[in-house]
């Protein structure tokens, strides 16, 4: 034990984390400057901007510095790098955007980096009040049925009239003073937090054979239900607001969360079964997961029409080519949502193959470091959160990257950090915080007598 | 729990991976395919991106590409467009391309293989890429000639260097306007290609390479070459030339022109037939060579072969298996007998040059994006077509026919011109096609000719010396000027 304390005691690797942070924040000037030298643009309003993201980043450096020291180096500058790549390729659209304006005679277009400055803003001062308030992980178990509930009205809250908004034919918007905001992004933490609070509690009894079927062990009939629950929260949100996207993830969260808990297999085998029905009902029942999957067999049967968004990504991709166009020498603009949904392939076309495998490499890295502090963390319940938490990022960058490259049917997804859209900033910023606290905590030197009851609860498994 | 973490951790970067694995099928090994779809918007953005190269005539550009200010940063212009829209074709975002700007594409675009080198640099020099040029052996001189001659008459020019095959002069009338095809403005282009597309002259024909027709009289050179070549006779042997004669199997009675007998005594010679142009003398030798022996010859000029200048020329035919009075009709170039304006002019080449055809060619130089010179173009031969002796008295017999004969008005003065006139019967009711072929000077000539007014151009009477030699005249003239 005490070698163990000296070796926590020498580092908290804090400075590689400044230095990879400014890495980061340089590697989104860079680009930022490019764009402009190759789009003729002299746009010294651009500094302020990054200098603004900057300070942002340091800031949220101190904090972690501050609140907590042994925390894994590399999760906040990898995301920050995604965050800084995200907010060039906003800038080099919103430059495309305006050059379109100015061809056509039409009005300028807001620019909307600024406004995803101030929502990296937002997710940077939710990422510090989380470490500052939530000094410990644990105590989040407490609130695994408050988060449950905040969770499903975050959910369906933009089922409600007048502040719910419909747009692109999915109910997933609320407009609060004029701002939209997607609360289903926010749900999926609340959920996150309730399943491993819930999981925990219940893992044993959950854990339990009833028979074999095939010479797999098959859970007992009544353990079924919240798994049953999940299903149909996730196929109502199909349906009602229908989001293909928020309802693949949640169900594919449960299950990981429910396998890890469990340990066992049948929960994925059932779950998998659950989701064929469910997507096979879905397909039978609903226009618009039908077109999806058409579409997904064959985008070129349409390609100006229900198969145009897909079929455009993919001219995107092939126009990059292994090394990209470069910053600014692509036409990333001809892809319908380029600064949402279809973020990836406007980086591709620029980026290259190349670009892509740094940028999949960097969340690859968050999955990682995020899945490194889940196996430290001496906790059951830190385990899981950090875990699911950890299968959020890299299950929704794998639906919506598939989606625009079309290895999976397209559902229509925020890619973290990188994609144009508040709440997901917001969201995954809260998400870093959280595997920030619970990886300090793995590292963290102090070993309380509340650590080693709970390891040695773990060790009954 | 730590091992299933570890599963899931697993399990997620294989999804990760996955992604990779399938970019990389999308933007490597699919990605040509998916560039080269027709809705694809990028390849002609890309393209309208850069610069592409000019095409060049000795000095002056006739096709160059000039920066704008919208979306599709250049634009392609045409210096005195439609004199030169049978070379350069168009250069359209709704059509595509024709002509050079077609054929000659992957150098103008620069993507060239030849360019390999300089788009490296361009790479590391971080350079705005730029497409390579193209210089044509077009003489403007001679091609402005051509197209005022012709004034706005159906009809096509081709003057060729009967030396090395370069095309001198590819004129075809009415022309069009390229610029009103190469703008920016898709509903612009759509109107002015439906206008041109839709005029009874056909102004989009190119003529001179794509059209086909009888000969007419000017066939009886190759009538002419095929008698020498079988060594049976020379320019002094002597043919029946009655006013008329009986096509054998037939009650049709074949007749001169001028409905005149060819000679005292209904008797002519080889030389004065082809100088008065004697269709019974030459409708006669023709069924004594036989068919098979014209078309041997008429494959030797060229006839049964395409060619690519690089555009590719419409194939010229002599009829499969004529009859006795089809062979005689198709002796003097009616009948089935087709050809391009550009094979009538090899005909005279192949004469001029002692009897060697050149193959024709448009493009001197493939030259860079700063205009260094990648490629000359060699000339070479097509084929012999005539012995020395014989393709010399065949010359001769020429020079002849515009000094003594039917061509007088080819005639230039101090130079020895050489040439051959034919009125082509069409269909019924339909004025003839009004055509000459030549060459000058005659001995080391510089220039070879054939010239065509389609249904002679209007005119009440044709005749290929009253309508076609003065416009081959006054290109050879442009031509051979000091």
């Amino acid at each position: 034990m005490t070698e163990t304390l000296n070796r926590y005691r020498v580092s908290t690797r804090r400075s590689a984390e400044l230095v990879l942070l400014v890495g980061a924040w340089l590697i989104g000037v860079f680009a930022w400057i490019l764009v402009d030298s190759a789009t003729g643009e002299s746009s010294f309003g651009g500094w302020t901007s990054l200098l603004s993201a900057g300070l942002l980043l340091l800031i949220a450096h101190g904090v972690v510095r501050w609140q907590a020291p042994y925390a894994d180096p590399l999760l906040l500058p990898s995301v920050a790098a995604l965050n800084m790549l995200g907010l060039a390729m906003i800038h080099r659209l919103d430059i495309a955007a305006t050059q379109r304006a100015i061809s056509n005679g039409s009005p300028m277009p807001t620019p909307d980096v600024y406004l995803q400055l101030t929502w990296m803003l937002l997710g940077l001062v939710a990422f510090i009040l989380i470490l500052i308030f939530v000094t410990d992980h644990r105590r989040l178990q407490r609130f695994t049925f408050t988060a449950g509930f905040a969770g499903i009205v975050l959910l369906f809250i933009p089922l409600l009239p007048f502040i719910g908004s419909e747009i692109n034919g999915a109910r997933l918007w609320i407009n609060i003073l004029g701002f939209s905001f997607q609360p289903g992004e926010l749900a999926k933490v609340a959920l996150t937090i309730f399943f491993a609070g819930f999981l925990v509690s219940r893992r044993h009894s959950l854990a339990l054979i009833h028979n074999k079927i095939l010479g797999v062990g098959v859970p007992r009939a009544k353990d079924l239900g919240p798994l049953i629950l999940v299903w149909l929260a996730a196929l109502l949100v199909l349906i009602l607001e229908r989001d293909l996207g928020t309802s693949l993830l949640l169900f594919g969260l449960f299950i990981v969360m429910l396998y890890v808990a469990t340990g066992r297999r049948s929960w994925v085998l059932i779950g998998a079964t659950l989701l064929t029905v469910g997507g096979g009902l879905a397909y039978l029942a609903f226009g618009h997961v039908r077109v999806r999957f058409d579409v997904w067999l064959d985008p070129f049967a349409d390609a100006n029409g229900s198969g145009f968004q897909i079929v455009q990504s993919l001219y995107g991709f092939a126009n990059g080519g292994i090394f990209g166009t470069g910053w600014g020498q692509g036409y990333p603009q001809l892809v319908p949502f380029a600064k949402t949904d279809f973020i990836t392939s406007a980086l591709g076309e620029e980026l290259g193959l190349m670009g892509l495998i740094a940028i999949l490499l960097l969340f690859a890295i968050v999955v990682e470091r995020g899945a490194r502090a889940a196996v430290a963390t001496r906790d059951p319940f830190g385990n899981l959160l950090a875990i699911g938490l950890t299968a959020v990022i890299g299950l929704q960058t794998f639906i919506v990257i598939g989606g625009v490259t079309r290895l999976v049917p397209l559902t229509g997804l925020t890619t973290p950090f990188l994609s144009y859209g508040g709440s997901s900033l917001v969201a995954n910023y809260i998400i870093i915080a959280m595997l920030i606290r619970i990886s300090n905590a793995a590292r963290a030197p102090e070993v309380s007598d509340a650590d080693l009851v709970m390891r040695q609860d773990d060790r009954d498994d | 729990m730590i091992r299933q973490i570890n599963r899931v951790t697993a399990v997620i970067v294989l999804l990760l991976l996955a992604l990779i694995v399938n970019l990389s099928y999308i933007q490597v090994f699919k990605a040509g395919d998916l560039r080269s779809q027709s809705g694809n918007q990028r390849v002609t953005l890309t393209e309208y991106s850069h610069e592409r190269g000019p095409i060049l005539l000795a000095s002056q550009a006739i096709s160059e590409s000039t920066p704008t200010a919208d979306a599709l940063k250049y634009l392609r212009e045409y210096a005195d467009g439609s004199t030169f829209a049978s070379v350069t074709g168009f250069y359209s975002v709704v059509y595509g391309a024709t002509g050079i700007e077609s054929e000659e594409n992957s150098v103008l675009a620069g993507n060239d293989s030849r360019f390999f080198v300089d788009r490296l640099q361009q790479l590391f020099a971080n350079r705005e890429p730029k497409g390579g040029a193209i210089r044509l052996t077009i003489d403007p001189d001679a091609q402005i000639a051509a197209m005022k001659a012709l004034n706005g008459r159906t009809g096509a020019v081709v003057a060729i260097d009967p030396t090395t095959g370069a095309i001198l002069a590819l004129a075809s009338s009415p022309s069009f306007d390229p610029n009103l095809l190469s703008s920016h403005d898709a509903g612009d282009i759509q109107a002015n290609y439906e206008k041109l597309n839709a005029d009874s002259d056909q102004p989009l024909l190119n003529r001179p390479l794509a059209m086909t027709l009888p000969p007419g009289s000017t066939f009886k050179l190759v009538t002419a070459a095929a008698a020498l070549e079988s060594g049976k006779y020379v320019a002094g042997s002597q043919l029946p030339g009655p006013t008329e004669i009986n096509l054998p199997g037939t009650d049709v009675q074949l007749g001169n022109w001028n409905a005149k007998s060819c000679g005292a005594g209904d008797v002519t010679t080889l030389q004065a037939a082809l100088e008065i142009s004697c269709n019974t003398a030459f409708a006669w030798l023709g069924m004594e060579l036989g068919a098979d022996a014209i078309d041997e010859q008429a494959k030797k000029f060229g006839f049964e072969s395409e060619f690519s200048v690089p555009m590719t020329s419409a194939i010229s035919r002599f009829p499969v298996a004529p009859n006795k009075p089809q062979t005689a009709m198709s002796a003097i170039g009616q009948f089935d007998v087709r050809a391009t304006v550009l094979q009538m002019a090899m005909v005279a080449a192949g004469i001029a040059n002692d009897g060697v055809v050149m193959n024709p060619y448009l493009v001197s130089q493939v030259l860079g994006p700063d205009l260094t010179v990648l490629q000359n173009t060699n000339p070479s031969a097509f084929g012999r077509a005539m012995s020395i002796e014989n393709s010399r008295i065949l010359r001769d017999m020429m020079v002849g026919v515009v000094e003594n004969g039917t061509a007088s008005k080819a005639r230039i003065s101090g130079i020895g011109v050489g040439g051959k006139t034919g009125t082509a019967e069409n269909s019924p009711g339909e004025p003839a096609h009004a055509w000459f072929v030549g060459f000058a000077p005659s001995g080391q000539s510089k220039v070879a000719i054939a010239v065509v007014l389609q249904n002679g151009g209007g005119a009440s009477e044709v005749s290929g010396n009253a309508l076609a030699a003065p416009i081959a005249a006054a290109v050879m003239r442009a031509i051979l000027k000091p």
